[in-house]
Parts: structure tokens; C-alpha cells; sequence
């Protein structure tokens, strides 16, 4: 009976231990192993860097990676409206709750509908263009979709769409376990609406703010696969323009059946989330000491 | 992250708002704008399409939506995404379920360093676990197999579901745990009769993201549901829209189809919705 007590807690945790070593342990054991070797089939001889170098020196990958660090600028814009959004939401006017709901909205569609919708109103003979060129702003009416110059800054905007929402809902989140003291204090002694918001509200929600945007960080490397794949039409096209790091492992994998490359891609792209994990803990130890405030 | 959400409804700020409304219906606009385009779009005529991109049907026009449902199997698509939804949020709630018991509330070696290693395991995208999956499910014939993208479906959601849990589990009194062991409960009985039925909230949320999650999924589902009797929502819409590219009218209703079941859920049920992404957000 003692032992078994002893015991209980290991059994506890013993489902939890398989699973993810199943699927994380051996994976990230496996990438490592297979990025070092020329994987035909289920394995291949050991082959040093060479599978890194093929990469490397692949203007595609490059391309690729350029794509990503564009996407990052979606970043300030998504922190921006969803900051001017769940503020005013917090001051609870009239509807609120409604606003709410349709303004999480955007969040509950799934990325694939939303990318198929946006397409085809952005498409060059499409709804949007239509309305610009009825505003008489036809040099605004640009090939969304199908210009090689335009259609990632296109995916950009759709990125932007829908984050944003997951954006309002932390900040809302966080607003709603405010201190109101601290903000009555402020109204009672006269403060503007800007300076509530830059002098109390602001300071209190850094480590929300910084916790969303590490998380947006990891998402614009490597998980951005559902737009791209939906707007570039599968190949990140036109073109290579909307070519992403997740489209390069994916091609690797599945269409040209290269284990090895697709593993040294997937194993720069761990070490990079590897070394956004310290900020993201970081971040969030910020996020939770601003809650017991 | 616990958000007393049962105080908003106080209004104690109120700072003048012609331009609160502005702002919040402008979102509201540009956050409504595609899903009403997607609607009208899909009940209106192909042809009356081609003139007007813009404005609302003149004719309520459903052949698109029987054509959608007819020609492609999206109720089959849907079967499938169920299937994966229920197993692996299941799985994914019993595997945590124990654990995060056992991390919140017994004591033993490894358990600091387990709990901060399922933590961090958020933050990897799933990318990159999938090349050396697929060539393990290619040997071991798991490709399309419903079990095999389960388990890799509940892997992927388990690090935040223990996550929360064991923070919610931790906030329960200490005296609840000892009073029932006093009465010679085991510990699984008080995992199962005590702690779950307290822990509704945040099974709740649990449920929500981790629905989501695997029901919105593209990546995985096409790299390991490749069979066509095992596509999933998101991969079927792919083919879909693919396959009848200047039709926009009849792909609009063949979004509209395949958006409902979760916008439907998430107008029923918004409070837990709303609640739950709030609560889950921190993920």
C-alpha cells in the first residue's frame, strides 16, 4: 500500500511523459539526426553539413526567410489596433458586449476561410477594387493576389485581420483585472482620456503587451502555413513571392521527398524558437506579476 | 490567467463616446465585412456576380448551396474534423487531467522540471515535429490513419492543457485534498470526484481553444490525412476552392457551409467562447 502510494504520482504522469516524447522528444531527437544525413526513404548515410550548405546556398531559402521578416512588420499594426480596440472596449459604453462578439469574430473563423474569402475579395477584378475605383482611388486598385510586388504585403494585410483579434482578446483580458482605484484616482484628479491611458493603463499592461508579441513573433516564422498556402495557391505563388520557411519544409518533405533538407530547415527554425522561449517566460512571469499587482 | 469577468458588467468609467462608437464600428465594419460578403456573395446568381461584386443579391439564389453539398462531400469533411476534434481534445483532457493533478498536488522528483519542460514545448511550432513523424507514420502505415494524426493532434494541445489545468488546480483549497484523503480516498477518486466537477471553468476553456485548434488545423491534416476518405474541413475546402476557381459564388457557399458549424457554436454558446479564449489566451 506505502509503495503503491510512492507510486501514484509517477503513474499520474506516466501518459503525459509518452505523449510528449512521442511527439516532441523524438522528433526533435530525429530532425537533428536526419538533418545531418541523406534521408532516401526512411533513413540515409551520414553526410555532415552538406544538407546545410545545400540549403544555405539556396536562394530560395533566403527568399523564404525574407518573406518571414517581412511579415513581422504585421506586428506594430496588430499591437496598435488591438491596443485602440480593447481600451475602448474596456470603458464599457453602451453595447460593449455586443461589439465584443462580433469583433472576436475573426478569431473563431478558421485561417484556411479566411484566406479563401479575403482571396477572392482582393482578387485584381474584385469587390475591393471595385469599391476603390468607384471612391475614384484607382491607383490604390492594385493586383492584390496576383502581382508578384503586391500579394505578400496582401498576405500581410490578411494576418493583420485576423491576429489582431487574438490581440484584443489578452488585452481585454488584462484590462478587465485592472486596478480601478488607481484609475478612478485619475479621473477624479481631472486626467485626459490620453493620459489615463499612456500614464496608468499603458504601464500596467508591458507585460501583456510583450507577451503577445513574442507570441506573434513565433507565429509570423512558422505558422503562418495556412494563409500562404491558401493565398499563394498551394506554391507560394505568384511566383515564389509568398514563399514562407513552413511552405520550404513542407515542399521539401512531401512533393520532393527530402527528409534531410526539410529537417536542417526545421532545425533552424527549433533553435529560433528555442531562443524565443526565454523571452516568451519572460514575458509572461511580467504578464502574471501585473495580475497579482 | 484568471479574469474576473463577472465585474465588467459594472460601468464605472465613462468618458465621453461619439468616438468610442466610431472607432468600435469601424472594427466592427472591417471585422464584419468579409463574412458578409462570404453570405451575400454565395446566395447571389454566378451572373449577377459578374456585374455587381458589391452589393446585396437582387435574387436570393440557393442552387449554390445545394450544388456545393452535392458535388463535394463537405458533410463527410465535417464527419472527419469531428472525429479528430473528440479524440484528441479527449485524449489530450485525460493525459493532462492526471498529470497536471499530480504536478499540482502530489510531490515527487522531476516534477518542477517536468512541468517547466511541458511549458516550453508551447512555444515550438508544429512545424517542426512533423519530417520526422511522417517518415515514422510512412513505415509504420499510420499516413491517413485517423488514430495516428489523433495522437499527434493531442500532443500538439497537451503542453498548454497541462498548463492550464495545473494552474487552475492549484488555486483550489489545500483543505478539500486533505479532507478527503482523511476519509481514505484514493487519489484518483479525488481527482474524479472532487477536483473535476470543480474545474469545470477550465475544462471549459480547455475544450474551446483546444477545439479550435484542431478543427481550424490545415498543415497537419494534409500532410498526414492524405486519402481522400479521411480529408478534414480545412483540407477539403482547399481542394474545393481549387476546383472551381471563377466560380466565386458557389466557393462562397462552400465557405459559408464549411464556416457555420463554429460560428453557429460560437453564437450559442458566446459566453463560454468568449470566456474560455479570454482565460486562454495567455497560451
Amino acid at each position: 500500500m506505502f509503495r503503491s502510494q510512492r507510486l501514484t504520482p509517477y503513474l499520474f504522469v506516466l501518459p503525459l511523459v509518452v505523449l510528449l516524447c512521442f511527439v516532441f522528444g523524438y522528433p526533435i531527437v530525429r530532425i537533428v539526426e536526419f538533418s545531418f544525413k541523406m534521408v532516401r526513404g526512411i533513413d540515409g548515410p551520414w553526410i555532415g553539413f552538406r544538407n546545410y550548405e545545400l540549403v544555405l546556398n539556396q536562394p530560395l531559402f533566403w527568399e523564404s526567410v525574407s518573406h518571414n521578416l517581412i511579415l513581422l512588420l504585421a506586428i506594430p499594426v496588430m499591437v496598435a489596433v488591438s491596443l485602440l480596440i480593447s481600451i475602448v472596449l474596456y470603458e464599457r459604453i453602451r453595447g460593449w458586449k455586443l461589439y465584443r462578439v462580433v469583433l472576436f469574430l475573426p478569431y473563431i473563423l478558421a485561417i484556411p476561410i479566411v484566406a479563401i474569402v479575403l482571396k477572392k475579395m482582393f482578387q485584381f477584378s474584385g469587390p475591393v477594387n471595385e469599391v476603390l475605383r468607384w471612391m475614384s482611388l484607382d491607383f490604390l486598385a492594385l493586383d492584390w493576389i496576383g502581382s508578384s510586388d503586391v500579394a505578400l504585403w496582401t498576405v500581410v494585410l490578411v494576418v493583420i485581420w485576423r491576429e489582431s483579434a487574438l490581440g484584443t482578446i489578452l488585452f481585454l483580458a488584462r484590462l478587465l483585472s485592472l486596478d480601478e482605484s488607481l484609475l478612478e484616482a485619475a479621473t477624479l484628479e481631472g486626467a485626459t482620456w490620453w493620459q489615463k491611458v499612456r500614464y496608468v493603463i499603458l504601464p500596467q499592461m508591458k507585460g501583456v503587451i510583450e507577451f503577445y508579441v513574442v507570441v506573434s513573433v513565433i507565429t509570423m516564422l512558422a505558422a503562418v502555413f495556412a494563409y500562404v498556402y491558401m493565398i499563394g495557391g498551394g506554391r507560394g505563388g505568384p511566383g515564389t513571392s509568398t514563399w514562407v520557411l513552413e511552405l520550404y519544409i513542407f515542399n521539401a518533405l512531401i512533393r520532393t521527398s527530402l527528409p534531410g533538407i526539410a529537417s536542417a530547415v526545421s532545425v533552424m527554425l527549433l533553435v529560433v524558437s528555442i531562443l524565443l522561449i526565454f523571452p516568451l517566460f519572460a514575458a509572461r512571469r511580467h504578464a502574471r506579476e501585473e495580475e497579482l499587482v | 490567467m484568471t479574469t474576473d469577468i463577472a465585474s465588467s458588467s459594472r460601468r464605472p468609467i465613462r468618458w465621453g463616446h461619439a468616438w468610442r462608437h466610431a472607432i468600435l464600428l469601424t472594427a466592427t465594419f472591417v471585422a464584419l465585412v468579409p463574412t458578409v460578403y462570404m453570405i451575400s456573395t454565395a446566395l447571389k446568381s454566378q451572373d449577377e456576380y459578374v456585374v455587381d461584386k458589391v452589393g446585396f443579391p437582387s435574387v436570393l439564389v440557393l442552387d449554390h448551396f445545394r450544388e456545393a453539398l452535392v458535388d463535394s462531400p463537405f458533410l463527410g469533411w465535417m464527419l472527419n474534423s469531428t472525429i479528430l476534434v473528440l479524440g484528441a481534445v479527449g485524449l489530450s483532457a485525460f493525459v493532462s487531467c492526471l498529470a497536471a493533478y499530480a504536478i499540482a498536488r502530489l510531490s515527487f522528483r522531476g516534477r518542477d522540471t517536468l512541468f517547466a519542460i511541458s511549458t516550453s514545448l508551447m512555444a515550438v511550432p508544429p512545424v517542426v515535429m512533423i519530417v520526422p513523424l511522417f517518415v515514422l507514420y510512412t513505415q509504420l502505415s499510420l499516413i491517413s490513419t485517423f488514430r495516428g494524426a489523433i495522437v499527434i493532434y493531442a500532443g500538439l494541445i497537451t503542453p498548454f492543457s497541462v498548463y492550464l489545468l495545473t494552474t487552475f488546480f492549484r488555486t483550489l483549497p489545500k483543505e478539500l485534498f486533505e479532507s478527503a484523503r482523511i476519509d481514505g480516498a484514493s487519489d484518483f477518486s479525488i481527482l474524479w470526484r472532487i477536483v473535476l466537477p470543480l474545474s469545470l471553468p477550465a475544462l471549459l476553456t480547455l475544450v474551446v481553444v483546444n477545439a479550435l485548434f484542431v478543427w481550424n488545423d490545415l498543415l497537419i491534416a494534409i500532410i498526414f490525412l492524405q486519402d481522400d476518405a479521411k480529408r478534414t474541413l480545412m483540407a477539403g475546402i482547399s481542394v474545393f476552392q481549387g476546383r472551381y476557381n471563377n466560380q466565386i459564388p458557389l466557393t462562397m457557399a462552400g465557405m459559408v457551409i464549411a464556416s457555420a458549424p463554429m460560428v453557429i457554436l460560437y453564437i450559442a454558446f458566446q459566453k463560454y467562447f468568449i470566456r474560455g479564449l479570454m482565460a486562454g489566451a495567455i497560451k
